[in-house]
């Protein structure tokens, strides 16, 4: 039934970041890299994080997935980019409330920009996980490259 | 046997599954080809579960008033169903565990390996038929040796010679793949096994419950089965094995029902099959389990096969129809079951699950527990339609059109 269901939860940015994705690739620079998987549903990501002293310079990622675990990568991305790391967890901890927030949050788009598009993805328990792998794959890398740099946390 | 049966009509069959009337959304009716996974329940299976609990409940093998001795009765008439189901002679060769899972992880357990032995298990199995006996190798210093696959979704029987040797203890297989729908040929890989003495246990959690399959001919030694799969209820399974296997092998669990005689110095044990069913046992699952088996007898294993055997060829032909994708496993009705998976060019299984759940049509996405073959075809996952014997020509329509309308949304 109900295509508002459905495009609620594949909203037109979400299609056009899975089909053209931002930053995708991996590069160098980088002090940390991870790879994350979802077990249940085989989405993987390869993801580095390059830190110039408290800025994140670059993430660059690979991977393969459906298309909320890879548009989630690619707005991600564009988020933490050339944030300060405590901005980008900032912004990391605000979609984490939104993914948890069961479609009942206002989400807040100065703060998610794109990112306000997976508000409907709260409805699907099932697809919670595909959002959030890359974010939690960045802020595994970056606790890491914090580590390597002697970070000042 | 088959002509007592009445004919195989579908259409009759599916009143008995109440839960196939209902709609997933209001206006949208649920199209369930998610079999594999797990089977609906007749109403003959809840009845007599709801019978049990309502009528007979007590503990069983524990006591001598009339509902212990009802209940026991009940249980070991399940017992007795079962084997006769699968041919055995015995039925105290029929052990009742949790699921196929555990009774993998019991015969994985008690197998005696030594440094130097090796176990052979395939590429396309259910990681309940690989972790069992990847952890059986790490504590006794066995390896592990894997029977590949060919592209077309078959074992690559090519190398059995090597693989299978006189250092092989035990070769366990899958009889029909969940993931891939493949039969594999029984007889050949256990004639070979036997060959070298080694005992040969067959994962057959999804043939059982769609052919039928007798202990007598099929060539393993042991056999495991889970009951939800085939129309019973969730927490009951088969170990079936040799009577003289299981006599020979030690406990699994320990506790009350699997003595003999406890003492503080030590104990004896139970007879088999108690011997391997420590603890209050699954007493209502395992009614339901009886009940679901007179089920599938009263419509006869040749006549479910039958059907699924139709409707398989129906769903393949439909989904070839569909542009751009492609079947991961044999792409014909040869040696094959009515569990299908397909990628579609460009959208991964997960949207494409998603996508269905819309139109109503439940399948599986995902590696569905067996990612070695999904790496082995260079997919990290599926979309898994799969049949059973109340499935009919009308779900299959609605998942090609539903894949229809997969494409167009994100063509
Ligand atoms: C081939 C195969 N083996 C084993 C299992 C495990 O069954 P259960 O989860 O009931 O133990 C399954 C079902 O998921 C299966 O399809």
């Amino acid at each position: 039934m109900s295509a508002p269901q459905l495009e609620s939860l594949y909203q037109e940015i979400i299609l056009d970041h899975y089909r053209k994705p931002h930053h995708r690739g991996l590069r160098d620079p980088y002090e940390a890299e991870v790879h994350h998987l979802n077990p249940t549903c085989g989405d993987e990501i390869t993801l580095r994080v390059h830190l110039d002293g408290e800025t994140v310079a670059d993430v660059s990622y690979e991977g393969h997935g459906c298309s909320i675990s890879q548009a989630s990568a690619s707005v991600m991305t564009d988020l933490v980019i050339g944030k300060p790391i405590g901005e980008a967890t900032a912004v990391h901890e605000e979609f984490l409330r939104l993914m948890q927030s069961k479609g009942e949050l206002e989400p807040d788009e100065d703060v998610l920009e794109d990112a306000v598009a997976f508000a409907g993805v709260s409805r699907y328990p099932a697809r919670i996980k595909c959002a959030l792998l890359a974010w939690m794959a960045w802020k595994d890398a970056t606790a890491q490259a914090v580590d390597q740099t002697g970070g000042s946390e | 046997m088959t002509s007592a049966h009445a004919p195989f009509d579908v259409a009759r069959i599916r009143k008995d599954f109440p839960i196939l009337e209902r709609e997933v959304r209001p206006g949208v009716p649920l199209v369930y080809l998610d079999s594999a996974a797990t089977s609906q329940k007749p109403l003959a299976v809840l009845d007599a579960m709801r019978d049990y609990n309502e009528r007979h409940n007590a503990n069983v093998h524990r006591g001598i008033h009339t509902l212990a001795e009802e209940a026991t009765a009940l249980y070991e008439g399940a017992r007795e169903k079962v084997a006769s189901f699968i041919g055995a002679t015995d039925s105290r060769e029929v052990v009742f565990t949790k699921n196929s899972t555990e009774a993998m992880n019991l015969l994985a357990r008690v197998v005696p390996l030594h440094p130097g032995d090796e176990v052979v298990i395939t590429e396309m199995e259910h990681h309940s038929n690989i972790v069992p006996w990847q952890l059986a190798c790490e504590r006794s210093g066995a390896t592990l040796k894997w029977i590949g696959l060919t592209d077309d979704g078959r074992l690559d029987l090519s190398n059995l010679d090597q693989l299978v040797s006189e250092r092989t203890k035990v070769v366990a297989f899958v009889h029909q793949s969940n993931l891939l729908g493949t039969v594999n040929p029984v007889a050949t890989i256990a004639a070979k096994a036997h060959e070298v003495g080694a005992i040969v246990m067959v994962d057959a959690s999804q043939s059982v419950p769609h052919m039928p399959v007798d202990v007598a001919t099929l060539g393993a030694d042991a056999v495991a089965f889970t009951g939800h799969k085939m129309c019973g209820p969730t927490g009951i399974g088969v170990l079936w094995a040799r009577l003289d296997l299981l006599e020979e092998l030690p406990p699994f669990l320990g506790g009350g029902e699997m003595i003999d005689e406890v003492t503080m110095a030590g104990s004896t044990y139970a007879a088999v099959p108690h011997k391997f069913e420590a603890g209050t046992p699954p007493i209502a699952q395992a009614v339901g389990l009886g009940a679901a088996v007179d089920y599938l007898s009263d419509l006869g294993m040749d006549a479910v096969h039958a059907h699924e055997q139709q409707l398989t060829s129906y769903l393949l032909d439909g989904l070839h129809s569909v542009d751009g994708l492609r079947v991961i496993g044999p792409p014909t009705m040869e040696s094959r079951g009515g569990a299908v998976s397909f990628i579609l060019d460009g959208i991964h299984p997960h949207d494409v699950g998603q996508l269905l759940d819309e139109s109503g049509v439940a399948v599986r996405v995902g590696h569905h527990c067996a990612r070695p073959a999904c790496l082995r075809y260079g997919i990290p996952a599926t979309s898994r339609a799969s049949l059973y014997l109340y499935s009919d020509t009308a779900d299959v329509d609605a998942l090609i059109a539903g894949l229809g309308k997969v494409r167009s949304f994100f063509g």
